[in-house]
């Protein structure tokens, strides 16, 4: 399926939940935070929700700033 | 005298320095200028992960522990981005505090007030404890402290600028205006211009670039630290008034040869 994550298309395993998206990126599930159509999605429900065709995804981090 | 210390948001704190994380030119040069800070609370940015770079170094690993983090909002430009932007970092760092900044304007960076005290009372309903980067004005700082923020950050002048303090009357009328604390944030390029804001009554100082792109980081962390110090002894000690004319400190009695 395609999914907008971080503004950019991307083709990735159909029916992934956060928990699996962020293990199909090699993303350390701890150090990141997950928006899912432009709602947080909290640690406790990456196991279970799912991410669907087309749907915008914004994975973020802290990075040096003022 | 007694322990000098301030509270926000259930932390209390003894440094008045809080610093920021961007700007340096490596992580080990970030983090022995944080140590030599004395701060106790440090800023950092919400960005996108960059997907492209697999188990890149992470800024948290050189934040000395014990140090308490305060996300912020740059570079947003409306109230929605900043919201979001806050969720995130409160999803991040599992605290709640934040830096809420609306920018209005891209090369000044001065904040859209209306927008950030719209998003200001978003926020403070969800729970945050907000402190809001704002400017200089008595009137959005009163606005900001009845949406319910914690505390206010008038700038000294625009970010990064290092022009210092540039409306000290404007601060302490907004400083008489709000009782919730007023941390000078922005503005500040050598360690005068800090301890004039402490002078002032502000009961913080909040910079980055005067000390990540200072020559010498480490060494202007530690100037910084100890004009904050100096400045709020010297608003506690309460300076004498300005006079025109002299007042002499020697006698003008017992003169020899009269």
């Amino acid at each position: 399926m395609q999914v907008r994550l971080n503004g950019e298309l991307r083709e990735v395993p159909d029916g992934l939940t956060v928990a699996g998206l962020l293990a199909h990126l090699g993303v350390k599930a701890q150090r990141v935070a997950v928006e899912l159509n432009e709602t947080v999605i909290t640690k406790g429900l990456y196991e279970t929700q799912r991410i669907g065709q087309g749907d915008s995804v914004e994975i973020v981090a802290f990075v040096g700033g003022g | 005298m007694s322990e000098d210390t301030w509270s926000i948001g259930g932390h209390t704190f003894s440094s008045r320095l809080l610093v920021g994380t961007g700007k340096y030119r490596d992580f080990p040069t970030m983090q022995k200028a944080l140590l030599a800070s004395g701060a106790e609370l440090v800023t950092v940015a919400v960005r996108r992960l960059d997907l492209s770079k697999k188990g890149a170094e992470s800024l948290l690993e050189w934040i000395p522990k014990g140090m308490i983090l305060l996300p912020n909002t740059a570079a947003c430009f409306t109230a929605d981005e900043a919201i979001r932007t806050a969720r995130l970092g409160r999803e991040l760092d599992m605290g709640d505090l934040v830096k809420l900044e609306v920018i209005g304007d891209k090369r000044t960076l001065f904040p859209d007030v209306e927008a950030l005290v719209q998003a200001a009372a978003v926020l403070v309903k969800e729970g945050f404890t907000v402190l809001p980067y704002t400017s200089d004005d008595p009137v959005t700082a009163r606005k900001l402290e009845d949406a319910g923020c914690a505390a206010v950050m008038p700038l000294g002048a625009p970010i990064g600028s290092g022009l210092g303090i540039r409306n000290p009357y404007s601060l302490r009328i907004l400083m008489e205006t709000v009782k919730v604390p007023v941390l000078v944030d922005a503005g500040v390029g050598t360690a005068s211009d800090a301890a004039v804001a402490m002078e002032l009554g502000a009961v913080a100082v909040l910079m980055n670039t005067a000390i990540a792109e200072a020559r010498d980081p480490v060494l202007m962390a530690e100037a910084m630290r100890d004009a904050v110090g100096a400045g709020r002894k010297a608003f506690l000690a309460g300076r004498i008034p300005m006079k025109l004319h002299a007042s002499a400190s020697s006698p003008m009695t017992g003169l020899i040869g009269h």
